[in-house]
């Protein structure tokens, strides 16, 4: 019979209206500004600097090695290596960036700079609430402004977080290991000279 | 009265002359239908309701758009590129509107003398009209209504010819 | 009481009229009615796109706009605001004129139907003689002001859209005249006044409603039909097929020229309902003879936006049409209805009273529309579209 599908149309949509004041679970919306989501854990948008410790300037884990700024496609990283060297988290004397800084409008958020760090300095953010009314400075990052701590990186992705600083520690600790292990062997070798110098006390290397 | 008279008049003049004087096709028609439109009014003004609203219906409602149709299908629409509002042949179109006019009011003219003469002009409603033309035109009604039917068959006949040779 | 409040605006104008002298009177009374239905009737606008967002926000399982004011509801002055302080940009090699005459042509040409709609007892503009079709030769004259909006825009997408809407409005006016006519047929007149009287009568508690009557009922659905392709609504509006072709007509037009409009598609969505009411529903009359205290311009403004209430609805529900099935449908299906029903309401008045003619009447439209829609449904016309040049 003609007409009958609209009919039948309109009867569908006159129930969903009626639903949607009647049960609650039809009105899948969420009122952005007052309700919210958590965020998944996969969840990324634009990069941010990790520290480790209290101070952000002193935790910094960037070494500027500029990589991620070579890797960037749309070029949105611009990094000033600095002249000296500082002590980093674990009392290393690296080099740091004296600038550090992401254009995220210009940010496609492709987290290659996060896959070619070696040094876990720079991850991805969750933060989207980016909207200022300086469309040129607002949106040019600083190191202060990207700089997050530790505690922050395992708030947003507990799971990857968690799992890098397990490899970070077993790194420091295969370092800390070799370390110990080539100053036990100089050590050893000092002992041997020693022992070989005190056999030939005349003799010494250079 | 006399005053919206002029006014109409001038408008209906105007919408003429500037259908048969621009150079863009689609502003004259427009401007025919502004025409159209100011004779409507001019109906109104002598009371003839019936033959006013038809005319609006009839002519601004669908001959005009018929000829906009006609100019927009046949690519005299585009814009000529030259400069100046007036049609280069503005003398050929007012001579034949002219001559048009002239053949009409002759004819108007000539044939006065078969109307009836009335001091007060009839109060036509469309009922009259109605039982006019169902009653004593019955006939010229009918032979309109058939001539009308044949031309409309005659044009489709004509379009589904043409589309079979296309194929 | 009842009687006063019935008539409370007619009184009032006559009131505020008293304080001219004499020759005025009748000039000022006009500029009254026409000062309230300008101002009428873009507020109703106001309530109708409101009710319109929220409706198929709600069909949608969506809240619909809820920000501005409580529940939203000052959602349309933010957006009148938002129109109106925007650039109004005309496009450089647009014909500047017409351009900018056609927005006016809309709204002008939708605003003159209210002229002659009785919208309460008494209340009517002009009670012209050949009220229905001064509506019509006003509903014409929207067809050129789209055309030219399209035209003028030097837009392949505005020129689409204005003759998908040229085509469109002119293939569907031939139904919504025809339909229009079996009324006329019955009632014996073209003013809409006496239409109204001849349907204020009532037969125990029920009206006289022409909608109550198989030809009625046919041609208010006839009616229906064309009056939603004629407003370019969904499922017909193909002209605006956002998704095809922009805008249609109105691409180029932004800030207040394009909320005029908007304001004129609703205008002429309010003005044609209105004639619907008046031609089918009873215009101001009371649906129960019990209910005829009830102030006659409540009935009359409650049927209007019971009729944009199911303009939405359908808006809400149903999918757009194809051009072909567009075409197809309207000449194909509602016209030959339509020219059945007008032979149906010939027969009904002619049958005289009994129970005779509801059968004749009903037996003929039902084996029409039972026949055409089978047809219809054979056909393929209705199936997916061969193409002649673009496979």
């Amino acid at each position: 019979m003609l007409g009958e599908g609209i009919l039948k149309g309109l009867a569908e949509t006159a129930r969903n209206f009626v639903g949607s004041y009647v049960s609650k679970e039809r009105l899948t919306t969420v009122e952005y500004p007052e309700q919210r989501i958590a965020p998944i854990e996969a969840t990324r948008d634009f990069p941010f600097l990790v520290y480790d410790g209290k101070d952000w300037d002193a935790g910094l884990r960037c070494v500027a090695c500029q990589i991620c700024e070579k890797e960037c496609p749309p070029k949105c990283i611009f990094i000033e290596k600095s002249k000296d060297k500082k002590p980093d988290a674990v009392g290393k004397q690296q080099f740091y960036p004296a600038r550090f800084d992401i254009d995220i409008s210009v940010c496609m958020s492709c987290q290659i700079c996060v896959e070619v760090c070696p040094f876990d300095a720079i991850k991805m953010n969750t933060e989207f609430e980016l909207s200022t009314t300086d469309r040129f400075g607002g949106l040019l990052l600083d190191r202060q402004q990207l700089a997050k701590s530790n505690e922050y990186y395992h708030e947003i992705h507990p799971t990857e977080a968690s799992g890098v600083d397990a490899r970070l520690a077993a790194e420091r600790a295969a370092a800390e290991a070799k370390a110990k292990a080539a100053a036990e062997a100089a050590a050893a070798k000092a002992a041997a000279a020693a022992a070989s110098s005190a056999a030939k006390p005349a003799g010494g290397e250079a | 009265m006399s005053f919206v008279f002029y006014i109409l008049a001038a408008i209906t003049l105007a919408g003429g002359l500037a259908a048969v004087l621009l150079k863009n096709m689609v502003h004259c028609a427009l401007a025919v239908s502004i025409a159209f439109a100011g004779l409507a009014f001019l109906f109104l003004g002598l009371d003839a309701q019936f033959a006013g609203f038809a005319q609006i219906l009839v002519y601004v409602g669908a001959v005009a758009i018929l000829v906009v149709f006609a100019i927009l299908l046949t690519r005299s629409s585009d814009t000529p590129k030259d400069g100046g509002v007036f049609s280069r042949t503005w003398l050929a179109g007012l001579v034949v509107a002219a001559a048009v006019f002239a053949v009409i009011g002759w004819a108007v003219l000539s044939s006065v003398g078969g109307l009836p003469h009335e001091a007060a002009v009839p109060t036509v409603t469309v009922l009259q009209i109605g039982q006019a033309l169902m009653g004593p035109y019955v006939l010229p009604l009918e032979i309109v209504a058939l001539l009308l039917t044949v031309a409309t068959i005659g044009a489709v006949i004509v379009a589904i010819h043409e589309k079979e040779d296309a194929k | 009481m009842v009687e006063k409040l019935d008539q409370i605006f007619v009184l009032l104008s006559h009131w505020l009229v008293g304080f001219l002298p004499a020759g005025l009177q009748q000039a000022a009374g006009i500029v009254i009615g026409v000062v309230v239905i300008v101002c009428l009737y873009p507020a109703l606008f106001a309530l109708a796109v409101l009710m319109e967002r929220k409706g198929l926000g709600r069909m949608q399982n969506r809240y619909g706009p809820n920000r501005v004011g409580p529940y939203g509801i000052l959602q349309p002055i933010a957006d009148g605001i938002k129109s109106l302080t925007k650039e109004d940009i005309v496009p450089l090699s647009a014909d500047s004129a017409v351009h900018f005459l056609a927005p006016i042509v809309v709204v002008v040409a939708s605003f003159m139907g209210f002229a002659v709609l009785p919208m309460g007892r008494n209340m009517v503009l002009v009670d012209m003689d050949a009220g229905l079709l001064f509506y019509f030769a006003m509903g014409a004259s929207t067809e050129l002001a789209v055309f030219m909006a399209g035209w003028s825009s030097r837009n392949k997408y505005s020129l689409l859209g204005a003759m998908r809407a040229v085509a469109q409005m002119i293939s569907y006016e031939v139904p919504l005249l025809l339909s229009s006519v079996a009324v006329v047929m019955i009632t014996g007149s073209l003013s809409l006044t006496k239409i109204v009287s001849a349907q204020n009568a009532y037969t125990g508690i029920f009206p006289h409603w022409y909608i109550f009557t198989p030809w009625g009922f046919a041609g208010f659905l006839m009616y229906a039909i064309s009056t939603t392709a004629e407003t370019n609504r969904s499922p017909f509006d193909l002209p605006e097929g956002e998704s095809e072709i922009v805008a249609g007509y109105h691409t180029e037009y932004s800030g207040f020229k394009f909320a005029l409009f908007f304001l004129g598609e609703y205008v002429a969505m309010f003005s044609i309902s209105g004639l619907g009411t008046t031609l089918f529903l009873g215009g101001w009359s009371a649906p129960f003879s019990f209910l005829t205290w009830i102030p006659s311009w409540i009935w009359f403004f409650s049927k209007l936006m019971l009729s944009i209430c199911v303009f939405i609805w359908l808006r809400g529900t149903l999918p757009r049409l194809r051009q072909d099935q567009l075409m197809n449908f309207a000449w194909k299906f509602v016209l030959p209805l339509s020219l059945i029903n007008l032979l149906v309401a010939a027969l009904w008045r002619f049958l005289g009273e009994g129970w005779q003619r509801w059968v004749f009447c009903s037996a003929i439209l039902l084996i029409a529309y039972v026949f055409m829609g089978l047809q219809e449904a054979r056909s393929d016309h209705f199936g997916p579209r061969s193409y002649r040049y673009a496979e």
